[in-house]
């Protein structure tokens, strides 16, 4: 494919497609930073394009350039709103990590499920009726929060970057190194040819003894092949869990590296999507964009609306048949907990296992008592404590037979 | 060379009405050869696009449908082994490298889609339907032959493509797509049509629905499409359900409300669906078509 480089033979033309080109490679890195992944080939077909008329209108360049620079829906949906802020210089709508919620919580049919919602039951104690304001710094979070029902916004302070203490880390991959061995593959119904196996491939085998004059000498077998097990990790991140959420994140952090295939979700009182965020190779800027995630909620914790969103926007691409969900949270739902319900029965027909692990549950005379986790608990496979590093390890075995 | 215009006019009379976007799609398809990969939920019409795009070209629909566990022999080419057996039984005794070349040749080979698409006089629409459905091997092969559109069977050699296939990939995104087959594609997103491009589907779809049954019709679903569904109707169960009252002799939603009522099911598949759909509900839609 040609590029529009070609000189006209004009020093001035030669400057104004100069300029285009200068342009056209900012709005390239534009995007680039915007995680586009957007290379020289598209580039050279991007000139291409402008050189063969495409520019000549903002909105037909704009659905071009769409189609050959985005490569999936969140590009496509956030491209307009780039490329009018790039090329026509209007203001950019502000990049949205959690499109599949913010839906949810706009659509009006889950609007009126809101204000339908039930009256919280006594058992779930008086500060989860009020949004109360999760901003207890670390130190003082086991008693913080029980009394300060404020309503103010919590904002920045659920502190992730505890994450960065290197001797963690590398002790959280470990744990999450050994669960994705013992847990990695899972047979699948397809067959793979081997040398050894449990049924005859036919066809292979005749193939393979065509030498032979077609005499079956040597036989070929099928077994049954090994897929990866995909894990799916929906963390709760309120205020009732600050004192875990460093823990589980950096075990996050090692699952996806170690699995093959692994998702993660962080959720409060929504839900957002957080694999891209953690696999950021800086790690610097992986917190910076998980303490972003972070914000903005309110208090306290809506499994229930969290799942729906999930089962809704995200399920049908992250879960499969070989899909283990593992959901940390200590069930102390401030939403409906008939909603927790539901969802969790939708969510149990989706995927092969559901695993929940409660820090709370450690605690000495800790029993299911919150109506969220009574709901939840008929659809959970494994219902495990959680609280350090250490019991995660102890889970191994559990874990492996699932 | 055609204009966006020309080719959205041109999937109309397929029976295909795009929108101004998906025409781009079609135009840049063709200026930069590169696959076209659509992406959107279950039932938008990602694989009609495809066969549109057949009927424009006047040309030839090879389709690949993709499952777990498709390897090359399902996919490019396989060798007819019993043919090959029968032969060397035949020419029993005779020259052995003969009869090599003879059952290595074009003759025991069976076509497989991949195969086929690069080797048809007129460059055929390639759909590779469902990627995602495969696995990562497979998807890695695809990259290799969607850049260099050449196959080399060892026995054979290498069989360079005669022509260049249009090709269009479709995904339900149940697995993620590699980057590299994501970069090397143009990519669409397929949304649920608005109700004008809904009604004009029907219109062109069904014989018999007029103008204002089509709009009605296309008004019901959308606003079905925003009750909180498990399975949201796709514009094929928006055909079926068209067809089914055209077929009963309905002319107009509102006067038929028992009818609307009980044909829904064409739209809905589920039993959760169905009971979500009470009487109630069916009628406060309806009241907003009108």
């Amino acid at each position: 494919m040609s590029c529009c480089g070609d000189s006209p033979g004009y020093d001035e033309l030669d400057e104004v497609s100069r300029l285009v080109a200068t342009k056209l490679a900012a709005f390239l890195r534009t995007l680039r930073e915007a995680g586009f992944a957007v290379g020289p080939r598209e580039g050279q077909d991007a000139a291409s394009l402008m050189a063969r008329g495409y520019a000549e209108k903002p909105g037909l360049l704009r659905s071009a350039f769409k189609h050959l620079l985005s490569a999936r829906k969140t590009d496509w949906d956030r491209f307009d709103g780039l490329f009018d802020a790039f090329w026509l210089g209007k203001r950019a709508r502000s990049r949205s990590l959690t499109t599949g919620s913010t839906k949810a919580a706009n659509s009006p049919s889950l609007k009126s499920l809101q204000d339908t919602k039930s009256q919280p039951s006594a058992s779930e104690g008086a500060t989860d009726q009020v949004p109360s304001a999760d901003d207890a710094p670390e130190g003082r979070a086991g008693e913080g929060r029980m009394e300060g029902a404020s309503r103010a916004d919590n904002i920045s302070e659920v502190d992730f970057r505890k994450m960065a203490d290197p001797d963690q880390i590398e002790a959280a991959h470990e744990v999450a190194a050994r669960l994705a061995k013992t847990m990695r593959t899972r047979l699948t119904r397809r067959d793979l040819a081997r040398r050894q196996g449990y049924r005859l491939d036919l066809r292979r085998t005749i193939h393979s003894n065509i030498s032979h004059g077609g005499v079956p000498i040597s036989l070929v077998k099928r077994q049954r092949k090994e897929k990866p097990l995909r894990l799916v990790v929906l963390l709760d991140a309120s205020g009732s869990m600050s004192m875990y959420t460093g823990v589980f994140l950096r075990f996050i952090h090692g699952v996806l590296d170690e699995f093959r295939e692994a998702e993660a979700f962080l959720f409060h009182t929504r839900l957002a999507y957080v694999s891209d965020a953690m696999k950021e190779k800086d790690p610097a800027r992986a917190l910076d964009r998980l303490s972003i995630m972070a914000q903005g909620a309110g208090g306290g914790t809506k499994i229930g609306e969290s799942l729906q969103t999930f089962n809704r926007w995200h399920a049908a691409r992250v879960l499969h048949s070989r899909s283990c969900v593992m959901i940390v949270s200590d069930g102390y739902e401030t939403g409906d907990a008939r909603l927790l319900g539901r969802e969790m029965a939708a969510l149990a027909r989706r995927c092969r296992r559901i695993v929940w692990l409660n820090p709370m549950m450690a605690w000495e005379g800790y029993a299911p008592e919150a109506a969220g986790i009574k709901a939840a608990l008929p659809h959970v496979d494994l219902y495990a404590p959680a609280n350090t590093l250490k019991s995660l390890t102890e889970l191994e075995p559990y874990l492996a037979k699932l | 060379m055609k204009t966006r215009e020309e080719i959205a006019q041109a999937l109309a009379a397929a029976g295909y009405i795009a929108d101004g976007e998906l025409a781009t799609a079609i135009s840049l398809m063709q200026l930069l050869r590169r696959p076209l990969l659509l992406e959107g939920e279950a039932g938008v019409g990602k694989t009609e696009v495809a066969k549109a795009l057949a009927a424009m070209h006047d040309t030839e629909l090879i389709r690949l449908q993709c499952y777990e566990g498709l390897d090359q022999s399902a996919a490019l080419y396989e060798w007819n082994y019993q043919r090959q057996l029968l032969s060397i039984q035949a020419h029993r005794g005779g020259d052995a490298d003969a009869i090599e070349d003879q059952i290595f040749s074009e003759k025991y080979l069976l076509e497989r889609p991949l195969l086929a698409a690069i080797r048809r006089a007129k460059p055929p629409v390639l759909l590779i339907d469902e990627i995602d459905r495969a696995d990562d091997e497979f998807e890695a092969f695809l990259l290799e032959l969607l850049s260099d559109f050449q196959v080399s069977i060892p026995e054979l050699g290498t069989i360079r493509a005669t022509t260049i296939p249009h090709v269009v990939l479709t995904s339900n995104g149940t697995r993620e797509l590699s980057d590299a087959l994501r970069r090397r594609c143009l990519y669409h997103y397929v949304d649920y049509p608005d109700v004008d491009r809904e009604a004009r589907i029907i219109m062109a779809r069904i014989d018999g629905a007029t103008a204002s049954l089509s709009r009605q019709i296309a008004r019901m679903v959308e606003g079905v499409r925003k009750e909180e569904l498990r399975k949201v109707p796709g514009v094929a169960e928006t055909l079926d359900w068209a067809a089914a009252l055209v077929g009963i002799g309905v002319h107009d939603l509102l006067e038929t409300p028992e009818t609307v009522h009980e044909t829904l099911m064409c739209l809905l598949k589920t039993h959760e669906d169905k009971s979500r759909m009470s009487r109630e509900v069916t009628e406060r839609i309806l009241g907003k078509v009108a």
